[in-house]
């Protein structure tokens, strides 16, 4: 009993994981994609929690708390510090196209769920419905990152992909080895900090964020 | 315990270098902590021949003789990259590219990338090998973009998004591996190790593992550079410093195919077909084509030695694709002798940059001329890497090619044409650039000729004869990618 409920909960979740991913690409704020990255980690963070209760995986806890220090409260405030110090906290992004976006998001999901059938057949985990929706949030991060033409947006991007893989290990396999989840979430702070260095750069030397102005290094004929 | 101090040394001389690396002796001290990891590799080596075999530090690192192979490559790439640095950097800083804290940076990220290329090369765990994949791209990035001028921060910018995008499909696809191999080796850090997958490899899901391929597939090989995932590679290996881009080309490309050809000896003994084999060779051969042909219209010098970098990394992944224990002796082979040529060429291009001020190949003239060694350097290089023969790249792609003869007959008049369009670019490309008579404006300069010439004398050596130990050495370690 307490384990359908679990698994009930978790696919609410899950289908907020995916909703805060299209919320991601249609919104043009760049504030408003801060704060809907960080409900995106605020949702997974409960998901691996409700997950490690059901299933008894105790270091599932361990992983949602890090989780929720990462990507709730310190990756969203140093974006939003960023955002403020390089005062572009107002700025719109003029992105054209959102309709045609979402439908190629959607068609997105449909191929991950295609994609994944096999292994939820083979799996017997409570979670193996959401791998799915693991593997589709990556591909809208993905696609997220083409498609955008903002630093910061790219690297929510970025991010909103590293959710999906967090996800995709939780429900394939509650979670992965604590060594591998603890080595990726270093690499991800190093990479917080690189592309804090980056942003500063990229605006003193272009005078703005827009990565549409970085086309110098085309090939040559 | 060896083992251990190997990755010891090069994390603390990154630390040390984070405080020191602007002093006057820097560079010596860099070159120093290379050094003794080289030295610490070769024990290692000496040990894993005399043991026969491999060595488990304990269950997180181990050693056979495929990784140390590698390690020994890397560990001297590096100290050589160290000595050719101390010149070349002492020149960029004359010329007020790079400040105090830059040398600062640029000495620690080094060693820091260093030390994350042997983690890599020596861990047991497929996760720990995707987390150090991605600290050596990140150790990186901020050293293309050392100069910080538009292109160089283009170019990085580039390399950053499009590797973090390409390395998550790894994590994916090691998601999968684990889902694979946890129903047979039961969960916790076990059964990522990659002494125990190999042992139970042919009990792993062929269906997950198939899966699992193709993304570890995208993820690895954008990091080698294969076609169509290479577009940040001319760019990164352009606009960083001269060492950045011997290093990136000669060492971060094979760690990336080491960690593919791992992946792909799994994928087969699970599957027992040759599926994985097949994707090889198909983005091999489409990435020797593919960057032959670009490297006729290049007109940046380190922009056309970037092409050749995929052109070699691609005829490495046909050959691991192809299987068969000749051509994997002959990718084996072509990793570690492209691996010393193409940096041995990198060096020689710097000083050839430098020299002119630009790296436009129009502007670079008369260098045999002007600085012989330089010059020479750089023409014996191209002609190793073009696979004259007697260099080793002519052996090991000779290796490669008999193999295709064998197995895949109507594939080797492709690989034929990509090797000799290849050779036709970098012949035509380079003739000018050392021939001919000193133009107005060329510097002369003190240039490292060392690193060169050493390079070049050991793939020499590995195409005219290679030691009968050697020979049983590579033999041992095709053995491990059956």
């Amino acid at each position: 009993m307490a384990h359908t409920l679990a698994a009930q909960i978790n696919s609410l979740l899950a289908a907020l994981i995916l909703l805060s991913a299209f919320a991601l690409l249609a919104q043009r704020k760049i504030m408003g994609l801060v704060h809907i990255f960080a409900w995106q980690g605020f949702f997974l963070a409960l998901s691996t929690a409700v997950i490690g209760f059901a299933s008894g995986e105790h270091h599932l806890y361990i992983s949602s708390l890090l989780t929720l220090g990462m990507k709730v409260f310190l990756l969203p405030y140093i974006l939003y510090s960023l955002v403020h110090k390089l005062k572009i906290h107002r700025d719109i992004e003029a992105v054209v196209n959102i309709p045609t976006t979402m439908l190629l998001g959607i068609v997105l999901v449909v191929f991950s769920y295609h994609l994944t059938a096999p292994i939820r057949e083979l799996s017997n985990l409570m979670t193996r419905s959401t791998l799915a929706v693991a593997l589709a949030t990556v591909m809208l991060g993905l696609l997220m990152m083409v498609t955008r033409r903002h630093a910061v947006t790219q690297i929510l991007g970025f991010l909103a992909m590293e959710n999906g893989l967090f996800f995709a290990a939780t429900s394939a396999t509650y979670g992965m080895p604590m060594v591998v989840e603890l080595g990726v979430a270093l690499d991800l702070l190093i990479a917080a900090f690189i592309f804090g260095i980056f942003f500063f750069h990229i605006n003193t030397t272009f005078d703005s964020l827009d990565v549409d102005q970085m086309a110098k290094l085309k090939e040559t004929d | 315990m060896i083992l251990l101090s190997l990755l010891g040394i090069s994390i603390l001389v990154a630390l040390i270098m984070a405080f020191i690396g602007d002093w006057r002796f820097a560079p010596e001290v860099n070159i120093g902590g290379s050094l003794l990891t080289f030295i610490v590799s070769l024990v290692l080596a000496l040990q894993v021949y005399h043991e026969g075999g491999s060595i488990s530090g304990s269950t997180y690192f181990f050693v056979d003789y495929l990784n140390i192979s590698l390690v020994v490559l890397t560990t001297l790439v590096s100290t050589t990259t160290a000595v050719f640095s101390r010149r070349y950097m002492r020149v960029e800083r004359e010329h007020g590219r790079v400040g105090h804290w830059r040398m600062r940076f640029y000495h620690a990220m080094f060693q820091l990338f260093i030390f994350a290329m042997l983690i890599a090369l020596v861990t047991n765990n497929f996760g720990v090998l995707w987390i150090s994949m991605e600290l050596a791209t990140l150790a990186t990035v901020l050293l293309v973009s050392l100069y910080r001028t538009p292109t160089a921060i283009e170019a990085a910018w580039k390399y950053f998004i499009l590797c973090g995008v390409g390395i998550a499909q790894a994590l994916f696809g090691t998601v999968l591996l684990y889902f694979a191999a946890e129903r047979v080796l039961g969960a916790g850090g076990n059964a990522l190790l990659w002494t125990n997958l190999s042992r139970v490899c042919a009990q792993l899901d062929p269906t997950v593992m198939r899966l699992a391929f193709v993304f570890l597939m995208v993820g690895y090989g954008t990091k080698a550079g294969l076609v169509p995932l290479h577009n940040w590679l001319p760019d990164a290996h352009s606009e960083g410093p001269t060492p950045v881009s011997a290093v990136l080309s000669g060492l971060l490309l094979n760690i990336a195919l080491y960690a593919l050809i791992r992946c792909k000896a799994l994928v087969d003994g699970s599957l027992g077909s040759g599926f994985a084999g097949n994707i090889m060779m198909g983005f091999g051969l489409f990435s020797l084509l593919t960057a032959a042909f670009s490297m006729l219209r290049q007109k940046d010098i380190k922009r056309l030695f970037a092409y050749s970098s995929i052109e070699h990394m691609g005829i490495a992944t046909f050959a691991f694709g192809l299987g068969g224990p000749i051509a994997t002796f002959g990718g084996v082979l072509h990793m570690i002798v492209h691996s010393l040529a193409k940096s041995a060429t990198f060096f020689s291009v710097g000083h050839a940059a430098q020299m002119h001020g630009t790296q436009e190949m129009a502007h670079i003239r008369g260098l045999i001329r002007g600085n012989p060694a330089v010059g020479w350097g750089m023409f014996l290089g191209v002609m190793a890497l073009a696979g004259m023969p007697p260099f080793g790249i002519f052996t090991s792609e000779f290796l490669i090619l008999t193999a295709t003869m064998k197995d895949a007959p109507y594939l080797a008049p492709l690989l034929l044409l990509g090797l000799t369009v290849a050779f036709a670019a970098l012949f035509r490309k380079v003739q000018p650039m050392v021939a001919g008579l000193i133009p107005s404006g060329q510097k002369q300069l003190s240039a490292a000729n060392i690193p060169v010439f050493l390079h070049l004398a050991l793939v020499l050596i590995l195409g005219i004869y290679l030691p009968g130990f050697l020979a049983n050495w590579f033999h041992l370690a095709v053995e491990i990618l059956k």
